[in-house]
This record gives structure tokens, C-alpha cells and sequence, in this order.
């Protein structure tokens, strides 16, 4: 079997700043495995800009972004192993994956775990009707159209509004289709007002809240699909359905981490972000397992999705160099107003400062977030608007969190 | 003129509202002067980037994605997409090759590498 210090299985951009951030950081036997023939993951398809503002200080198309990163792995060497797909991850640190050449073991000190997710099917959802061909997932569109110069329809429909429905809207006008409406179940879209402006509005493209497809119809090739509009409860109201001739349907429902490896090897999962849990170095509940990027939580932004690979690759360096990251931790929770908050431990004597990720069960106007241990206040922000669909970071100072004995709780209240 | 819309430089997302008093256009709804700016930019000259893919011609099922290199006029958007929807490449290509000079005042520039 061979070995390697630090073994990364996924090269999109979380397996890719994750390596060249371990590399960095004293660790040079790094490799990647990836299923694909090419390193970049998800943004090999993602052709629209707006990636990178954050992080690189640009404004960069998914691939461009993509190959900022890729140079970084070549400069250093790290070694990737391509068409390389990981069928296993044991809790002693074997990584098996299947290749061209047979199978490949590998002996790792330490793994990162940076498979993305996928998107939410059809099966998920329970639309009645038939099962006809031009129902597609609108990631599985995306890929069709601008990796192999597909088109795939001419009068499309798309159920839900989130970024990738909202880009795909774009992108399918650009192309010359009628994008005839996209349907959103939830009383507000999940996707970026710049992207509502730019690719709904620029394109005349109508938005319908509180909407749903009710019901697709066509025997072998969608023929067009009944919406209607759904009560509180996202019941149907019956007289609310309406018929919409189209030959092209989209699924834009949700993402889910990818996490089948994750449980098999017995890693514990947090059943709010469907990622494993972990603390402030990304460490699962197997040490040194690491976790990042869309695996972990799904991100909307790349930046921070490169931001949390950098400390899940230095994260594996300590572990790998046997240095203390701390010894007492602590759990933390989401309070009123909070879905989730990640990383859902933290050391207290890590002596650093430590930021809590987090996402808010619905729109708000201007809120205040508490973090709180016991009757300690630790961390307090405001903000004039807080979404589901942005990520909220909250640092707690090195030198309150070495005071903290109990559970960390984040709450939000609003504020007039 | 008399038009809603929505900011989008921050995540605040302010509604933004906008007249036309004496020739002058005039904001309201922005929480900050980049608001304003956008509200006058957009109701003025509006600009996009866009982004496509360009056939490969001399290697199978391949497109290289490609961009305008600077924003163009909103209302040029389909015409810049005829034009870029007629062109093909041969590989090898780089990022930032120019595939097409000066639609409408931006090059197109492939925003992939092909070997
Ligand atoms: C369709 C879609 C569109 C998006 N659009 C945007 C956008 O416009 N802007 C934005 O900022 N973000 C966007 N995102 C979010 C985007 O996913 C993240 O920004 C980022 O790509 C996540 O990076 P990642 O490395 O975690 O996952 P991915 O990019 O998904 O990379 C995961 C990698 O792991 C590999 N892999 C998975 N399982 C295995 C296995 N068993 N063995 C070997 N390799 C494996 C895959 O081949 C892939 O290369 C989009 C996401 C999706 C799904
Ligand atoms: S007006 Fe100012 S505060 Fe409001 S969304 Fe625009 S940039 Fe943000």
C-alpha cells in the first residue's frame, strides 16, 4: 500500500485551496484524488462571472477562478490523481478509489474531505405526472450547455429561485430559448438580488412566489406544466393552477452535501447542514478526518468555500506535525432565529481567535446577533438585513473564549 | 422617467425609486450615496458583462467559455451574442486570448485554457 502525509479526495476549489494551504503550511506530501479528468469541480460549468470579489480581489468566471488555483497546485507539485473516483474511507486513514489502472489504496496521515455536494433530484420532490424527457436538474443543464455546447430546450420552465435556477435563466435566454417563468414554493427567493436584477429582470423573465409546479405533462417529452400557487402550509390551491406550454423543465430545488464516504466511514453528521460536524479547525468526529467546502455546508460564495479549506488544510498540517490545537472544547447551538452554526465544537484554549458560520432560518431586517456562553456575552453584531441564502460570520476573541466553561449559543433578535 | 429598482452593489439591497424633476434624475430609497450612483448609471448607460462558450473546431465536443473583457451596453446584449454564437476557435487556447475584436467597445476573451 502506499502512503502519503496528507490524502485530499475531491480537487474542486475546496480540495484545491485545502492542498496548496497544507503545502504552505509544512506539509509537502500532498495529494489529490478526483473523479473527473480535470481539477475544478463545480465551477468548470459555472461560465458567469462574479467569482472571486471577495477572495482575490476580482471579479473572475468560475473556470478563470478555477485556474488561479490550479497553478497554485502545479507550481508546488502536488501530485493529483485523476479519473480517480474514492469508493472508501476507513477510520484508520485507508482511502480505497477505483481507477483506470485497478484499485487504488493509500495510506494516509491525515484526510480532507472536499467531495461538493449534489444537486436535490426529481425523486426528491414527489411532482406528479408523467416522466417524460426534458426534465432536467439545473445543474445537470448548466454542465450540458457550457462543458459540451448542448442546448437543451427552447421553452423552458424553471421551479425554483435560487442562484443556479436564477444563472440558468440567464444563460438559457442568452441562448435564444423563452425562459416562460420561474417558480419559487417559498415566499422569497433564496438567490442574490444582483442576480434577480441581472438575469430575471434584464431578460423580462417573471419571478412567481409561493408558486410550485403542480403537475408536468407529455408522454415522451415535456409538453408543458401546470403551476399554481400554494397556501401557508404549501398546500396547492387548486384554483390557482394555470398551464404553461414548455418543452423544458429545470430543477433548481437544493443542494446536498455529498456525503455517502462521509458516513460509511462512520464519521458523525449533523442532520441541520447534512455535513459532518466538526470544530474550529475542521476536524471531524474522527480525528484527523477533515471536512470543507460543499461536503461540509453549502456555500454560496467560492471565496469562503476557499477560506474554509485553508483552515481544513492547516488543520491537517497540525494534526499531521502532532501540534496542540487546544484540548478543552465546547458545543454550540443555534439559538432564536438560527438554523445552524458551524463549527459545531470549539476548543477554548486554542488561544486563537474563532469565527462561528451560521444561517438564519428566514429573511430579517435589521437583526443583532448574540453570541453568548452562560450569562457571558462573547461576540455581538448588527446588521441591517440577514437572508438564509448568506452566510453570517461571528468572531469570538481568543481571550473570551478561554473564560468559556458552557455551550455557545448564537441568537438573533430584530431590531426597528 | 419614473422607475423602482432595486440596489445591488451591497446585500442591503435597498429599494431605490427614481424621477425625472427638471431634467435631473433624482434617487430616493438609497441608504448611501452608491446607491445613488447606481440608480443613475442604470437608469442612464447601463452596462453588463456577458458570457458564452465558443466551439472548438478541431477538437471533439470541446467549447472554450469565453467573456467580454469590459461591460457593454445592456442593449447590446443579443446583437454581441450573434456575433459571438458565429465564431469558432482552433486550439490551443489560452486564457485571456482575444476571440473576437471590439463587440461593441470589449474584446471577447476565452476565460478557459484548452490544450
Ligand atoms: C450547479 C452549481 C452552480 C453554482 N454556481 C455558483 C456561483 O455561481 N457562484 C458561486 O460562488 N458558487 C456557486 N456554486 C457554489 C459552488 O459549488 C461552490 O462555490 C464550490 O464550487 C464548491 O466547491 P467544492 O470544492 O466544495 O465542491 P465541488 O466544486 O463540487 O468539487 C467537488 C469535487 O470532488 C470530486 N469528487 C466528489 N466525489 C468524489 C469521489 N468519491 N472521488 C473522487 N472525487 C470526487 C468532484 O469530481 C469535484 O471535482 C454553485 C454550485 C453548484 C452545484
Ligand atoms: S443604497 Fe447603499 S446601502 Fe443600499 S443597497 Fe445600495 S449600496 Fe447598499
Amino acid at each position: 500500500m502506499v502512503q502519503h502525509d496528507i490524502v485530499i479526495i475531491g480537487g474542486g476549489p475546496a480540495g484545491m485551496a485545502a492542498a496548496v494551504a497544507a503545502y504552505d503550511n509544512g506539509v509537502k506530501d500532498v495529494v489529490i484524488l478526483d473523479r473527473e479528468e480535470d481539477l475544478g469541480g463545480i465551477l468548470r460549468q459555472c461560465i458567469h462571472n462574479g467569482f472571486g470579489l471577495h477572495k482575490l480581489g476580482q471579479e473572475l468566471t468560475g473556470p478563470e477562478y478555477a485556474a488561479v488555483y490550479k497553478e497554485k497546485v502545479k507550481e508546488r507539485g502536488i501530485k493529483v490523481f485523476y479519473e480517480s473516483t474514492v469508493t472508501a474511507v476507513s477510520p484508520d486513514k485507508i482511502v480505497t478509489a477505483r481507477n483506470r489502472e485497478g484499485i487504488l489504496k493509500i495510506q494516509a496521515k491525515a484526510v480532507i474531505l472536499a467531495m461538493g455536494c449534489r444537486e436535490r433530484s426529481r425523486g426528491a420532490l414527489n411532482t406528479p405526472g408523467t416522466r417524460p424527457a426534458g426534465v432536467y436538474s439545473a445543474g445537470t443543464a448548466q454542465k450540458l450547455m457550457n462543458c459540451e455546447g448542448y442546448m437543451v430546450g427552447k421553452k423552458v420552465v424553471i421551479l425554483g429561485s435560487g442562484d443556479i435556477g436564477l444563472i440558468m435563466a440567464r444563460r438559457m435566454s442568452l441562448e435564444g430559448a423563452k425562459v416562460e417563468a420561474v417558480c419559487e414554493i417559498l415566499p422569497y427567493s433564496g438567490g442574490l438580488n444582483r442576480n434577480i436584477v441581472q438575469c430575471l429582470e434584464d431578460y423580462g423573465i417573471p419571478l412567481y412566489l409561493n408558486t410550485t409546479v403542480a403537475e408536468i405533462h407529455g408522454t415522451k417529452r415535456v409538453e408543458g406544466v401546470t403551476i399554481a400557487q400554494v397556501d401557508a402550509n404549501r398546500n396547492i390551491i387548486e384554483e390557482t393552477k394555470r398551464y404553461i406550454d414548455c418543452d423544458t423543465l429545470l430543477l433548481s430545488v437544493g443542494l446536498i452535501p455529498e456525503n455517502e464516504l462521509t458516513r460509511e466511514a462512520g464519521i458523525a453528521i449533523s442532520p441541520v447542514t447534512s455535513g459532518a460536524l466538526v470544530d474550529e479547525n475542521c476536524q471531524t468526529s474522527i480525528e484527523g478526518i477533515f471536512a470543507c467546502g460543499n461536503v461540509l455546508q453549502v456555500h454560496d460564495l467560492v471565496d469562503y468555500v476557499s477560506d474554509e479549506a485553508e483552515r481544513a488544510g492547516i488543520g491537517a498540517v497540525s494534526y499531521v506535525l502532532g501540534e496542540n490545537k487546544g484540548s478543552i472544547s465546547v458545543a454550540t447551538k443555534a439559538g432564536k432565529g438560527v438554523r445552524y452554526v458551524l463549527p459545531q465544537t470549539v476548543h477554548t484554549d486554542s488561544g486563537k481567535d474563532t469565527a462561528l458560520f451560521l444561517r438564519v432560518t428566514e429573511p430579517f431586517g435589521k437583526v443583532r446577533f448574540t453570541v453568548t456562553s452562560g450569562d457571558e456575552i462573547l461576540a455581538t453584531a448588527q446588521r441591517l438585513k440577514a437572508a438564509p441564502g448568506e452566510m453570517e460570520k461571528l468572531i469570538i476573541p481568543a481571550e473570551k473564549l478561554a473564560r468559556v466553561k458552557e455551550e455557545i449559543v448564537v441568537t438573533l433578535d430584530e431590531l426597528n | 422617467m419614473n422607475r423602482d429598482l432595486i440596489c445591488i452593489i451591497c446585500p442591503r439591497g435597498c429599494m431605490l425609486h427614481v424621477e425625472e424633476q427638471n431634467g435631473e434624475l433624482c434617487v430616493s430609497g438609497n441608504a448611501c450615496p452608491r446607491g445613488k450612483q447606481y440608480a443613475i448609471d442604470e437608469c442612464t448607460n447601463p452596462l453588463r458583462t456577458i458570457t458564452s462558450i465558443v466551439r472548438v473546431s478541431n477538437r471533439e465536443d470541446t467549447m472554450v467559455s469565453v467573456k467580454t473583457a469590459n461591460p457593454i451596453p445592456k442593449g447590446k446584449i443579443f446583437d454581441a451574442m450573434e456575433k459571438i454564437r458565429a465564431v469558432s476557435v482552433e486550439a490551443p487556447v489560452k486564457i485571456g486570448d482575444v476571440i473576437l475584436n471590439d463587440v461593441f467597445g470589449a474584446d471577447i476573451v476565452a476565460t478557459k485554457d484548452v490544450e
